[in-house]
C-alpha cells in the first residue's frame, strides 16, 4: 500500500516537472490559432469586417468577440474554410459587411486628374500606391489588394475601380450544367 | 538498326477505338494553295514587330518576345500586313485573339535562309536559340516550345520520337512517315545530337503497316534511331504513357520525362527541327488531316500557317450539309471549331467533320468504377469528379487532379454520360487560382505586416526625437539659468567690492 501510494506520488512528481520544464523550454511564441486564421483570410486589409485589418479580426475571432462570416472579400471559400478549422457551423455572408464579388478588384489613378496630394498613398494598407508630394501617383497593380481603402480621402475621385485586368483577361472554364434528375430520357 | 525486339511494359488503362484512318491515307499529301488572307494569332508576351502596311515575305519573323517561353511566329507567306485586330481562333473559350492578317500577293516569296547549323555538343545554345527563333513547338498537338523542351540540363540516355499519333482518324504523321521517313529520321538525327542523347526510339502504334516499312528503311542507314512497335491502344501517344511503354518508367507525379534521362518529341516537330537547324527555314506550313462525314476528299493536305479553315474545307471538298460539328484534332481531344474564318495554327493535326450522334444528357453517377478501368494516368476519375462538384478543389488535387492528361477516355465509357474532363478543367482551373491567390495574400500580408512596423518604428522615431529636442531644450534652460545665477553673483560681488571701496574711501577720509 505504502510502496503504491510513494510510487504513485513519486511518479506524479517526475511528470509534473517535466511538463513544467517543457512549458518554459518549449514556449510556443504568440497564438497559433490566430496565424491559422490568419493565414486563411484574404489580406485585403480592408476593414471591412470593422477591424482594421486582417489579423485584428483573426484576433478577434480567436477570442471569440467576432463571428466567421464577416469578410465579405472572402466570401464563402473563407467561411468554409474558417468553420473547418474552428469546428463550428458554417454560415452565410453577413449582408452588413459588404458582398463578395466574384472578380477581383482593383483600383486604378486617373493620371490627368490626380493632384499629388499624397492621401491616398497614407491610406494603402499595403504600400500600393507610389508617389510623391505633388507629384502623379500611380497603383502598383500586382500588390494591389482591391480593398477600396484610398477611395475615400481622395479629394479629387480620380481613383476608380477596376477588374483585376490578369484575372479577367484569363478565360475561365465553367463548371458544366450537372446531371438532369428524374426520368432517363433514352 | 531498324530490330524492333523492344520490351513493351504496357500502361494502365486505355481504350480499343476504331481508327478511321484508312479514309484519309489513299491519297498522297496535297498542297493547299496559298490562300488570299492569312490570319496569324500573336503569342501571348509578345510583341508585334510587324506593322500595318509593311510588305513581309515568307519566313519573315512578325513578333519577337524577351520571354524564352515565346518562340517567334512568322509570315507564312509573302504579302503586304493588312490589320493587326482581334480575329475568330479556335479555342475553347471562343474569345477572339489578335491577330495579324496577311493580304498575300501571289509571288510567295521567301526571306533568306539562315546559315546551316550543324548541332553538337559544343554549340547547343546555338541550336536552342534557331529552334526559338524558328518558331519550333510541339507539332502533336500541346505546342509546348521545343527549345525548352530539349534544353535540360539533365544527362538524356533516351530520345523518344512519337509517332504513334493514338487518336483515331489522325494519320498526318503517318503519311509523314510514309513520303518522308528520311526527313524524319534526320530530324530525330539533329534532336538527338542536341540533347546528347545514347539511343532514339522511334515508337509506331501497329496499325501503321506501310509507316512502320518506310520508317525501318530509312533507319536501317541511320547511326541512330530504333522503331519500336507498340499496340494500338488510345492514348499510347501521350508523352507518358509512350514512355512507360518503350522504357517501362513511369514520370513521377510533377516531374518531367528528363527526371529519367527521357526526352520525348512528336514526328512532325523532329523534322520542322531539323528544316530550322540544317535549311535554316521557319515554321511555316505543317501537314493537316481533313477527314469525317461530308468530305468528299479526306486527306493530308500541306497548308500554309494561318490559311481559314473554310479554306481548308473547301479543298478537300467538304458538304456542309452533313457533317453536325468541326473539331480541331481528334473526336476525344479535339476543340469544337466554332467559326470556320479561324485560321490553322502550328498544333492544328487534324481539322474532323463528325456527323450527328445521339446527344445524352448528363446523368447522376452511379459510382460503376468504369472510368477507374480505363484511366492510363491511374487516378480515381469519379473521385475528382465528386471533389469538384463539392468545390473541393485542394482535395482533388490531392487525388491526383494535376496528373490528369485529360484524354477524355473517362468520358468515353461514363454510362452516365458525365463531361468528366470538362470538370477537371474547371477544377484545374479553380486549384491553380486558390494557389495563385494564397501567393498573392502571402505578398499583402508580408506588405501590410511591414508597413505596420514601418509605422510603429517611425512613430517611436519621432518620440525618441521630440524626447531628445525636449531634454536638449531644458539642458539649454537650466544652463541660462545657471548663468544668469552667475552673473547675479558677480554684480552682487562687484556691487559688495565697490561698497567695500567706498567704505574704505570713508574711513580714510574720516582718518
Amino acid at each position: 500500500m505504502l510502496v503504491a501510494v510513494i510510487a504513485l506520488v513519486s511518479l506524479a512528481g517526475i511528470f509534473g516537472l517535466l511538463l513544467g520544464f517543457t512549458a518554459l523550454k518549449f514556449k510556443v511564441e504568440g497564438d497559433p490559432v490566430i496565424d491559422q486564421i490568419d493565414a486563411l483570410l484574404p489580406q485585403t486589409q480592408c476593414g471591412q469586417c470593422t477591424y482594421p485589418g486582417c489579423r485584428p479580426y483573426a484576433t478577434a475571432i480567436a477570442n471569440g468577440e467576432a463571428d466567421i462570416n464577416q469578410c465579405p472579400p472572402g466570401g464563402e471559400v473563407t467561411i468554409v474554410a474558417l468553420s473547418d478549422l474552428l469546428g463550428v457551423e458554417a454560415k452565410p455572408l453577413n449582408d452588413d459587411h459588404g458582398t463578395h464579388e466574384d472578380i477581383p478588384t482593383v483600383v486604378i489613378v486617373q493620371e490627368d486628374i490626380c493632384i499629388g496630394c499624397t492621401l491616398c498613398i497614407q491610406a494603402c494598407p499595403v504600400d500600393a500606391i507610389i508617389g510623391g508630394a505633388k507629384q502623379i501617383h500611380t497603383v502598383i497593380e500586382k500588390e494591389c489588394t482591391g480593398c477600396n481603402l484610398c477611395i475615400p480621402p481622395c479629394p479629387v475621385d480620380c481613383i476608380d475601380i477596376i477588374p483585376r485586368p490578369t484575372a479577367a483577361a484569363i478565360w475561365h472554364p465553367p463548371l458544366p450544367g450537372g446531371p438532369v434528375t428524374g426520368a432517363n430520357p433514352s | 538498326m531498324s530490330s524492333s525486339n523492344q520490351k513493351i511494359t504496357p500502361f494502365h488503362g486505355g481504350l480499343h477505338l476504331d481508327g478511321h484512318k484508312q479514309v484519309s491515307t489513299q491519297t498522297p499529301i496535297a498542297s493547299i494553295p496559298v490562300p488570299q488572307y492569312l490570319h496569324i494569332p500573336v503569342p501571348h508576351n509578345s510583341e508585334v514587330t510587324a506593322t500595318v502596311g509593311e510588305h513581309v515575305l515568307r519566313g519573315q519573323a512578325l513578333t519577337t518576345s524577351s520571354n524564352s517561353m515565346t518562340p517567334a511566329i512568322h509570315a507564312s507567306s509573302s504579302g503586304t500586313v493588312r490589320a493587326i485586330e482581334m480575329h475568330a481562333v479556335v479555342n475553347r473559350s471562343g474569345q477572339l485573339l489578335d491577330c495579324i492578317s496577311i493580304e498575300t500577293d501571289g509571288n510567295d516569296k521567301s526571306i533568306e535562309p539562315l546559315a546551316a547549323l550543324k548541332p553538337s555538343a559544343d554549340n547547343k545554345q546555338e541550336c536552342l536559340d534557331r529552334l526559338r527563333e524558328c518558331g519550333i513547338v510541339g507539332l502533336g498537338g500541346a505546342g509546348f516550345p521545343t527549345a525548352i523542351k530539349v534544353a535540360t540540363d539533365k544527362s538524356i540516355d533516351t530520345l523518344i520520337i512519337n509517332a504513334v499519333e493514338c487518336e483515331p482518324y489522325i494519320t498526318c504523321d503517318d503519311m509523314l512517315m510514309q513520303e518522308q521517313a528520311s526527313r524524319v529520321i534526320n530530324g530525330a538525327e539533329t534532336l538527338a545530337s542536341i540533347v546528347s542523347a545514347k539511343e532514339v526510339l522511334i515508337g509506331i502504334e501497329d496499325n501503321k503497316p506501310e509507316a512502320i516499312k518506310a520508317m525501318q528503311a530509312a533507319a536501317s542507314n541511320a547511326e541512330r534511331g530504333k522503331i519500336v512497335i507498340v499496340p494500338t491502344i488510345y492514348p499510347s501517344g501521350g508523352e507518358k504513357q509512350l514512355i512507360q511503354l518503350l522504357t517501362g518508367k513511369e514520370v513521377p507525379s510533377g516531374g518531367l520525362p528528363a527526371d529519367l534521362g527521357v526526352v520525348c518529341v512528336n514526328t512532325a516537330t523532329a523534322t520542322a527541327s531539323y528544316d530550322a537547324l540544317h535549311q535554316g527555314l521557319a515554321l511555316t506550313e505543317r501537314i493537316i488531316t481533313v477527314t469525317g462525314a461530308g468530305v468528299k476528299k479526306p486527306g493530308n493536305y500541306l497548308t500554309r500557317l494561318g490559311t481559314p479553315i473554310s479554306k481548308l474545307l473547301d479543298f478537300a471538298e467538304t458538304d456542309h450539309k452533313v457533317y453536325q460539328q468541326l473539331r480541331m484534332g481528334g473526336p476525344l481531344m479535339g476543340i469544337p471549331v466554332k467559326d470556320t474564318s479561324s485560321p490553322v495554327v502550328k498544333i492544328t493535326n487534324c481539322i474532323l467533320a463528325e456527323a450527328a450522334q445521339p446527344q445524352h444528357a448528363e446523368q447522376p453517377c452511379i459510382r460503376c468504377g468504369d472510368c477507374v478501368r480505363v484511366c492510363p494516368a491511374k487516378l480515381l476519375p469519379q473521385q475528382l469528379y465528386w471533389f469538384t462538384r463539392a468545390t473541393e478543389f485542394e482535395k482533388a488535387e490531392d487525388h491526383g487532379l494535376f496528373d490528369c492528361i485529360e484524354c477524355g477516355c473517362c468520358d468515353y465509357v461514363c454510362p452516365s454520360n458525365i463531361p468528366l474532363v470538362d470538370y477537371y478543367r474547371h477544377a484545374k482551373f479553380e486549384a491553380n487560382n486558390i494557389k495563385s491567390e494564397r501567393i498573392r495574400s502571402d505578398r499583402a500580408r508580408i506588405r501590410f505586416e511591414q508597413r505596420e512596423q514601418r509605422l510603429e518604428r517611425k512613430a517611436e522615431e519621432k518620440a525618441a526625437l521630440r524626447a531628445a529636442k525636449l531634454k536638449k531644450l531644458k539642458e539649454r534652460e537650466e544652463a541660462k539659468a545657471a548663468q544668469q545665477e552667475g552673473t547675479q553673483d558677480n554684480k552682487q560681488d562687484e556691487i559688495a567690492a565697490a561698497l567695500a571701496r567706498v567704505k574704505a574711501k570713508k574711513e580714510k577720509t574720516n582718518d
